[in-house]
């Protein structure tokens, strides 16, 4: 038995740095590589809280990153820790995007989203990819990692908000449309709400391009046993197949943008 | 070229591996997934009759030595399992179906069996020994050999399908509570459930999993579950499930040796994944055919006659 492959338990780590992106999210970094790709998460335990999948956020083999909005009781506990407490992470996990040396890659995050995708922008500019930045939030306060992404090379930013109160008012999806029309772009990233992202992959796959995104879905192990986020009708988990999965693959589910499931396995449609 | 069918309780199973309960198992779609994947047969996580929250998370960790969980039983309650799951498993079924149910009384399991019946499972499995409602509810139904058979008298009321009672290992006797189930009308048992386990963070210094104690499986926990078939195949000789530390092709030929007529594997997921189920299979027939077995029935309760 492969005894390192086979370790789950919790690797437990300091809180080292923690910057604060805007109103509702916060930054946790770590002194730690998990050797981690963009697109892939770890299961992050907040003792006697919860275990919760989190998106590695930026991984360069000195450190790593989460961002965390504040959404539910798990991540309030996680915003009201400090430099120096601990936490338990195992991974990182699942799939990953990839891309190749010079590659012309539209990526497209909303709200969240922006912290994954940076991380992607981050590797891929490193490889000698340009990136088109796609930032769509609802407005200007929830916008967030706008100067990270603008301290990369080869990059152009596009920001996009549903109020107007910065960038383009309106769907980052409008955006995607110009950018896909004006530019020869070779694949679509994207991270965010599920209805936006099948927007997105509907959108790159009319301009023939392919489009991979970060699906979420309710994980309560993370390690392809629970069964928790098993996709319909496929069965596939989002924890091993996924989270970056193909739009070809994506669109033929019967839930895509449709419904997902709760701690329970009952369905909730969106 | 050996063949790997079995019958169980009158029950057809092209080969006898078979998805154990609370892996996999909360949707149609993931059971059915399953069965793409090479098992002969799969069980539903437990059902019970109304919604049930489980555990917070953590609820799982392990090594390549054993697995440990306290999922703590979430389920959506009777009404998925009758309106959403069973519906959708039974169109184009490619393989039997076992409903595992677990309530907290004799009357409410009995309420159960009979909702569940109607779903047209192949055979019903009582949950009367998870180690991870204990706190809840008092002591598993299988730990006191009468109250198993309580439990197993009001189902076997309601239902003319297939009574499997699966069994914990934290008992005395497992034989003796077998013995009195079988007495009230269990058709056979699964065997085992999970063991007591825990696991201390020790830079944390607590338990890791958030309901502290656990269910142990995993490599590690063959020997029990091949000592507990063999004693419940001794004292009933019912058809039995199989179920514990069950990873490859060799260990469900042993646990068949022990008496075991179809070999329930959860755990094996975590190293396999679900794509193990047919590589379990493969290893079965690749052992039969190099020992000239040309059907279970030869192998089954073997070893009781050493």
């Amino acid at each position: 038995m492969d005894i390192k492959k086979f370790d789950s338990r919790f690797q437990v780590l300091e809180i080292a740095r923690i910057v604060k992106e805007n109103s509702v999210t916060k930054t946790f970094v770590f002194n730690y590589s998990l050797g981690a790709k963009p697109g892939q998460f770890v299961m992050l335990w907040i003792p006697g809280v919860d275990e919760k999948p989190m998106s590695v956020a930026f991984d360069d083999g000195k450190e790593f990153w989460i961002t965390v909005c504040k959404v539910g009781p798990a991540s309030e506990a996680l915003h009201k820790m400090k430099v120096g407490d601990k936490v338990g992470v195992r991974g990182p996990l699942g799939t990953c995007y990839k891309f190749s040396k010079g590659e012309h890659i539209a990526v497209v995050a909303g709200g969240y989203g922006a912290a994954p995708m940076y991380f992607a922008a981050y590797e891929a500019t490193r490889k000698g990819c340009d990136v088109e930045f796609l930032l769509g939030a609802r407005n200007k306060e929830l916008l967030s990692y706008t100067h990270k992404i603008l301290g990369l090379d080869n990059i152009n930013l596009h920001i996009s908000t549903d109020d107007g109160s910065a960038g383009f008012k309106g769907f980052v999806t409008e955006i995607l449309r110009k950018v896909l029309k004006e530019k020869k772009i070779d694949k679509v990233f994207t991270c965010g709400p599920e209805r936006m992202m099948l927007a997105v992959g509907e959108i790159a796959e009319k301009a023939d391009v392919d489009c991979f995104m970060s699906m979420e879905k309710y994980m309560k192990c993370g390690i392809g046993v629970c069964g928790q986020c098993a996709i319909d009708d496929t069965g596939d988990l989002v924890c091993r197949k996924g989270p970056v999965m193909k739009f070809d693959y994506l669109k033929k589910l019967p839930e895509l943008g449709k419904y997902h499931r709760d701690a329970q396995g009952k369905k909730h449609y969106y | 070229m050996v063949n790997l069918s079995v019958e169980f309780c009158g029950v057809k199973f092209e080969n006898p591996s078979v998805l154990a309960s609370g892996i996999l198992g909360v949707t149609a779609s993931s059971l059915k997934n399953v069965v793409r994947n090479g098992a002969g047969g799969v069980t539903t996580k437990s059902i019970w009759l109304e919604e049930h929250p489980g555990h917070k998370n953590p609820t799982m960790l392990g090594t390549d030595k054993w697995f440990l969980n306290a999922v703590g039983l979430s389920d959506a309650g009777a009404a998925k399992a009758v309106e959403e799951t069973f519906p959708e498993y039974n169109k184009n079924k490619k393989a039997p179906i076992i409903a595992n149910i677990v309530e907290t009384s004799a009357e409410r399991f009995a309420k159960l069996t009979e909702q569940i019946d109607k779903c047209e499972p192949d055979i019903i499995e009582l949950n009367l020994g998870c180690p991870n409602v204990e706190d809840a509810h008092g002591k598993p139904f299988a730990c006191v050999a009468a109250d198993a058979a309580t439990v197993v008298k009001a189902c076997r009321d309601r239902t003319g399908r297939p009574l499997v009672v699966k069994l914990t290992p934290n008992v005395a006797n497992i034989a003796s509570v077998a013995e009195a189930c079988a007495k009230a009308g269990a058709d056979g048992f699964c065997a085992i459930n999970t063991l007591y386990g825990m696991a201390i963070n020790i830079d944390l210094r607590r338990p890791v999993l958030a309901n502290k104690s656990g269910g142990l499986s995993g490599p590690g926990i063959k020997p029990s579950a091949v000592k507990a078939v063999y004693d419940i195949y001794r004292a009933t000789g019912l058809p039995i499930i199989g179920t514990g530390g069950i990873m490859t092709g060799e260990d469900a030929i042993e646990i068949m040796m022990a008496g075991a007529r179809l070999v329930g594997m959860g755990t094996m997921v975590y190293y396999r994944g679900a794509e193990g189920f047919g590589k379990v299979v493969k290893e079965m027939v690749e052992w039969c055919d190099k020992n000239g077995v040309k059907s279970l029935e030869e192998i089954i309760g073997c070893a009781q006659e050493a």
